[in-house]
């Protein structure tokens, strides 16, 4: 009934045409195909495109939400969710209406003033030229002839990549986040790096004009094509607010030949308060294709956000001599939960992958991690290294590993390491008779525990991630 | 400088120390011997803040301070220093970024600026040639893999780089070769000063013969019952602690 309404306001609105933006700000809540043919017109996409997203919903409807991840939350009711809602205008005048709470966390993050009015909502004034920066910032790309832009516009633009490359790595029948996904994603990035081009720059969503407001149902792919290469940036470590709880985005990336692909991500999203009220859940389907021969695919995370994370950066290592790697520090404090991991599939011969994740519970916090490697029968001489270590704070919190090892190959060299331990009273004594506080000797050893992950990160995402482990684990201990 | 007065301690129940008296003054060096499992490492650790021994009875004054109600980081910012019996492994932490941090926390705790990194490095290169290691050990993480002798040297570069006022050290010696044993005293005689008061914990007389004590204790059945000089190092060396223990059932 509602959704007639959105549809008859939608068909009104759209003979003044786009450019002169819709009225209709937010869709009322409810999912169902006319839910998605509204969003589908009111974005102007191919009918290629919305012929796709029908699929994924329909698909949808057979599917059940799956419960195997070491995670607890009440039901979600899909039909209370809102399927569409305009880019926000800025809403703050200054920084004094901010959370105060949120305010001094970005002070002890260091985020200079600029930029935090810029997160938390703040009409920036024409001081801060982050316009003229993202400006410069898109000359150069346009030069070296890199395609960096929201998925919309790539939808408009470049409609021929978007529709070779959206969904062949993660079909629309994946899964149920990924597949309500391709049937609701309302925006986020799309690149492309065209044959034998280095990315002049490391691509953060942060300088992408309008990434503020890319929704829950956030959709990136990433193209390298032969003999490229691009370092790519996701999420900052400010603690991103968001009303919507739930988000489920999706990462296709795409390494043909050669190429290779460094996809970095700091999530910060907000993890509910010390009650465990509140709080994004964070279901993310993230998969690359090393498609090439000697391609190369290396996921890092710093995950220290969300009340539940549900998160498998994966590889598809097809080409030959193809490379695939996983970094991933997670934190759980409080009652954060988390279930992640990685997969690696090997295909082609000669394939190698490395997995290295840094598990740290504290509080009430329980963290899973779950890997796969498979070698199938076509990956002769494969390899992969894998390191899952946890570290426990406290005595309340969890840590558990499920490596699933699936080989077909019997040429397959593989190594698993695991380790969990304590910060022990030993250790924090030790730090405290050297005159260290508790709170400063946990982030040392944390951070010592981190450090093998926090190296593959780009230098100042690396600082940051340093400081924001520090201000993640405040009170954990004492 | 630091005054023990009846100290009583207990540890899950079990009585260790059952009246302590001890009165150490600045640059004075006090000895204490005793069997094993008499609770030596008990008082240092009690003097240091660890938290898993109780106190029923006694107190303890450091520069007139009470020090009981202080938190370990407080008593280390306020110059006392504890040479582990056996220091812990910090893997992952580098040596010198973690003793940066202890000399920047302290330093900080007495309103000094904290020392940037080519200050601090030029700073321990110094120290490190007093205890004979090599530059190599402090880009290494905390006592991870050290050996035993290489342990207790670290422990003594973190007292000369720390410059406490009181050092505890606990069993500094065992385990020491021939010359790390002479680098490790020569290490402490060359910190002591008018100023610097220790406590040391050993059950050899050898590393005596390097530097000179003002005093030697023995603690036996939760009490130093017997002190005296030099004299008494070598007399326990000689015939071990069965004629203390003679004395005292005869006295009862
Ligand atoms: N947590 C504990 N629970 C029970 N007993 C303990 C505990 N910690 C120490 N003790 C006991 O307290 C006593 C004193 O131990 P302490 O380490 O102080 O001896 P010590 O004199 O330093 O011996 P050593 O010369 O072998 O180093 C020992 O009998 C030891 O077993
Ligand atoms: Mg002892």
């Amino acid at each position: 009934m509602e959704n007639e309404i959105i549809k008859k306001s939608i068909a009104e609105e759209y003979k003044y045409g786009f450019e002169t933006k819709v009225a209709q700000d937010t869709f009322p809540p409810g999912l169902d195909e006319g839910v998605i043919r509204a969003l589908s017109d009111i974005k102007g996409e191919p009918e290629w495109l919305l012929e796709w997203r029908l699929k994924a919903y329909h698909h949808w409807l057979n599917m059940k939400e799956p419960t195997w991840a070491k995670v607890h939350y009440p039901p979600i009711d899909y039909q209370s969710i809102s399927y569409y809602s305009a880019p926000k205008k800025k809403t703050l005048n200054s920084l004094d209406e901010v959370d105060p709470e949120i305010l001094d966390t970005y002070n002890k993050l260091g985020i200079p003033l600029d930029e935090q009015k810029m997160l938390a909502g703040v009409a920036v004034d024409a001081v801060f030229d982050s316009v003229s920066v993202a400006t410069t910032f898109k000359d150069t790309l346009k030069k070296a002839g890199v395609i960096f832009c929201s998925f919309s516009e790539a939808v408009k633009d470049h409609p021929e990549l978007v529709q070779k490359y959206l969904g062949s790595v993660v079909p629309y029948t994946d899964n149920f986040y990924a597949t309500l996904n391709s049937a609701v994603f309302s925006d986020g990035s799309f690149v492309y790096i065209p044959k034998g081009v280095r990315c002049p720059m490391e691509l953060s969503t942060y300088f992408r004009i309008n990434a503020a407001n890319t929704g829950q149902f956030e959709r990136t792919l990433i193209v390298a094509d032969e003999g490229s290469h691009v370092s790519y940036l996701e999420g900052c470590t400010a603690p991103m607010r968001d009303e919507n709880q739930l988000h489920a985005a999706v990462v296709e990336l795409v390494a043909l030949g050669n190429a290779e692909i460094k996809y970095s991500t700091v999530q910060n999203w907000y993890p509910g308060d010390k009650e465990g009220k509140g709080g994004i859940y964070n279901f993310v389907t993230k998969r690359g294709a090393c498609r090439g021969d000697k391609s190369k695919i290396s996921w890092t995370q710093v995950e220290t956000g969300s009340a539940i994370t549900w998160k498998y950066p994966s590889c598809i290592l097809q080409g030959n001599d193809s490379v695939g790697e996983f970094y991933s520090v997670a934190l759980t404090n409080n009652f954060q939960q988390a279930d992640t991991g990685t997969k690696m599939i090997h295909l082609g011969k000669n394939t190698k992958s490395t997995i290295i994740s840094k598990g740290i519970s504290a509080g009430k916090g329980q963290q899973t991690y779950r890997g796969e490697v498979k070698i199938m029968k076509s990956a002769e001489n494969s390899r992969n290294f894998s390191q899952c270590d946890s570290i426990l704070i406290g005595d309340e919190c969890g840590a558990h590993t499920f490596p699933y090892i699936d080989v077909r190959n019997s040429t397959a060299q593989m190594e698993h390491e695991a380790t969990t331990s304590n910060i022990g009273e030993d250790q924090l004594f030790y730090c405290n008779q050297r005159g260290i506080s508790t709170e400063d000797a946990v982030s040392l050893i944390v951070n010592g525990f981190c450090k093998e992950v926090f190296k593959e990160l780009p230098m100042e995402f690396a600082v940051e991630a340093q400081k924001l482990m520090e201000v993640s684990l405040e009170g954990a201990v004492g | 400088m630091l005054s023990i007065q009846n100290l009583h301690v207990q540890v899950e129940e079990k009585e260790i120390l059952k009246g302590i008296n001890l009165e150490v003054k600045p640059g004075e060096l006090h000895v204490i011997m005793g069997r094993n499992g008499t609770g030596k490492s008990t008082l240092a650790n009690v003097l240091a803040g660890r938290d898993k021994y109780t106190v029923p009875q006694g107190n303890i004054t450091f520069n007139n301070e009470s020090l009981l109600d202080k938190t370990p980081e407080d008593r280390a910012c306020s110059g006392l220093f504890l040479s582990f019996q056996y220091p812990v492994a910090i893997p992952g932490v580098n040596n010198m970024y973690f003793l940066k941090a202890a000399v920047n926390a302290i330093r900080k705790s007495r309103g000094q600026d904290e020392m940037d990194a080519i200050d601090f490095l030029a700073m321990v290169r110094e120290k490190l040639k007093e205890v004979a290691l090599d530059e190599s050990f402090i880009h290494r993480p905390v006592n991870d893999g050290f050996s035993g002798g290489e342990k207790k040297r670290n422990e003594i570069l973190q007292m000369i780089t720390l410059e406490p006022q009181l050092s505890i050290l606990d069993e500094t010696d065992s385990g020491l070769d021939i010359d790390a044993l002479k680098i490790v005293a020569q290490g402490v005689n060359d910190y002591r000063s008018p100023e610097r008061s220790f406590i040391l914990i050993t059950h050899y007389q050898r590393i005596l013969n390097y530097m000179q004590p003002d005093f030697v204790h023995v603690l036996m059945n939760g009490k130093l019952v017997k002190s005296g000089t030099m004299e008494l190092a070598n007399e326990l060396e000689e015939k071990g602690y069965s004629w203390i223990e003679k004395e005292l059932t005869a006295a009862d």
